[in-house]
């Protein structure tokens, strides 16, 4: 484990140089538990979980790095029973027809499967969102099948509509916010994935499982009025 | 209310920004030069945090349809209008900011604050995302914004001697080391020091994106995603580094060579396209000293 000053407003935490669940379960357990100092801690202003790691931003006029790091080594766990990996099971509608699906067949093409394969090998995965970035609500999912990592796109999409469903090497996302995207693109959720309006805004958290159930496109329609009419 | 004539170049409305919402993926947003907008806003007798419009090198035209107590804070205005020091405006009057004489951003502070309705706690624009502030984007001709409770005015003045303790615009902008210093070898970090980079036209508040002779990391390793502090000078591979501003990305792969310190965050929002600047490195205990003495004078001038 490494504890560095990021910056005179930063602490850096990092518990790892590279990817695995059980240490992505301390970041989460981590965070949750600086979260909860932030009553008694006003001086802690942002989190920023990734990977394996924690970022605090604090007000350097109200903590020192010192006294964070001594509020947050009594926090920090060795392991985390991965009982307690998941802090919710989101399931996420996707339709993954070809209309919203464009780069379907070059998915199929490159890892060998068929159209339909992927589809079900997308959709039957076990999912889970190892941190948010990149643009408000988009969340990193671990947890996809190897077949279906796939390069990004050469050259990125100016604009990918909002709740479109991609992968892009070794991870599968969606896409919160109409943004621009290099993501192979493989289908679509009517969710409405950030709404800056509700609390949280955030469909998705840190630490959350994920779960897609294949939709048609019918229920699509019927799910993407429904959220129309909710808003 | 307020009507806009004239939207300037980019003129949005903004407070001292969104906290606690990083880990979804939010910036923490807030006024580019947060301490010139605090002054604004202290110089109407309103909250360090109430909403206000922060003006991009155009300043916008606008017209009151009743009387006001505004101020104007930043590096300079090409107009006859008093910068520092509040004034009123009648009902009808028109006031036209125009161009700014120096520096890339001024804040227009209307005592009673601007009535807009709060996103994630915060009424500051977060333009990628299209959330805050305004509907959500930089104002347009025609737009009307609503002024809050009026009451009683304590309006006051700045004076020069203060404002130019406060405004720190010549000298490097000085970094503290970061995550990834060690990645660079010692010529390189020497290079990075000495030499002076332009501001490119490529900037935002989301990032200054800086050129110069390229900065070239020695260790050749991946570095798996992290969280990036507001400030961070991340280098990519073409070595041409950028400043991670206010609008920032939450996350990202890069290596950071150096973290502007705090109490020079609030110059970076004030460079222009083509700026030349030059980085100079400091210790944690300094950046917080300065911190500290900014916030001082700042509290002093306003009897806070």
């Amino acid at each position: 484990m490494r504890v560095e000053a990021a910056s005179d407003s930063a602490l850096f935490i990092s518990f790892a140089d590279s990817i695995s669940l059980e240490t992505h379960r301390r970041v989460v357990a981590l965070f949750h538990a600086v979260e909860g100092l932030r009553d008694r801690y006003p001086g802690i202003r942002n989190l920023h979980p990734a990977y394996s790691s924690l970022l605090i931003d604090f007000d350097p006029l109200q903590l020192t790095h010192e006294q964070l790091e001594s509020l947050v080594a009594p926090l920090i766990v060795e392991s985390v029973p991965s009982t307690l990996r998941r802090s919710g099971l989101i399931e996420i509608p996707v339709c993954y027809d070809r209309e919203f699906a464009p780069d379907l067949a070059t998915v199929a093409q490159h890892s060998s499967l068929t159209e339909e394969q992927v589809i079900a090998t997308h959709a039957e995965g076990d999912y889970f969102v190892y941190f948010l970035g990149f643009s408000p609500g988009f969340a990193y999912l671990g947890g996809l099948d190897s077949q279906l990592h796939v390069p990004r796109l050469v050259s990125p999409r100016k604009q990918v509509i909002a709740g479109s469903v991609g992968i892009g090497g070794a991870q599968t996302g969606i896409y919160p916010n109409a943004s621009p995207g290099g993501w192979q693109l493989i289908g679509r959720t009517p969710l409405r994935m950030f709404d800056a309006a509700t609390s949280p805004p955030s469909l998705l958290q840190p630490g959350h499982g994920v779960r897609f159930r294949r939709i048609d496109r019918g229920e699509f329609d019927r799910l993407a009025g429904q959220q129309q009419r909710d808003r | 209310m307020i009507r806009v004539i004239k939207p300037g170049l980019l003129t949005t409305v903004q407070d001292l920004g969104r906290r606690g919402f990083t880990h979804l993926g939010v910036s923490p947003g807030g006024a580019a030069d947060c301490i010139s907008f605090r002054i604004a806003n202290l110089l109407v007798g309103n909250d360090a945090n109430a909403a206000g419009l922060e003006i991009t090198l155009l300043g916008p035209t606008l017209e009151f349809e009743v009387a006001a107590t505004i101020g104007i804070s930043g590096y300079g205005t090409s107009t006859s209008l008093p910068i520092n020091e509040a004034f009123g405006v009648a009902a009808g009057t028109t006031v036209a900011v125009g161009p700014l004489s120096a520096g890339a951003r001024a804040y227009l502070a209307i005592h009673g604050g601007l009535m807009v309705p709060e996103v994630m706690h915060s009424c500051s624009t977060f333009l990628p995302a299209g959330i805050g502030g305004f509907q959500g984007r930089a104002l347009r001709a025609g737009d009307e914004l609503v002024i809050g409770k009026q009451t009683q005015v304590g309006s006051r003045k700045l004076s020069p001697a203060l404002a130019a303790s406060l405004r720190l615009d010549h000298g490097p902008i000085r970094v503290t080391a970061s995550l990834q210093s060690d990645w660079f070898d010692q010529e390189t970090l020497r290079r990075f020091h000495e030499q002076a980079f332009t501001v490119t036209d490529q900037s935002n508040r989301s990032g200054l994106r800086l050129a110069g002779e390229p900065i070239l990391r020695t260790n050749r390793g991946d570095l798996l995603t992290e969280g990036i502090a507001l400030g961070a000078v991340q280098v990519p591979p073409d070595g041409q580094p950028i400043i991670l501003f206010v609008d920032q990305q939450t996350t990202g792969g890069y290596p950071k060579i150096a973290n502007v310190i705090a109490v020079d965050l609030p110059r970076l929002g004030q460079l222009r396209p083509r700026d030349e600047i030059r980085v100079q490195r400091v210790e944690i205990p300094a950046a917080i000293d300065l911190l500290r003495r900014q916030e001082r004078v700042l509290r002093e001038a306003f009897a806070l």
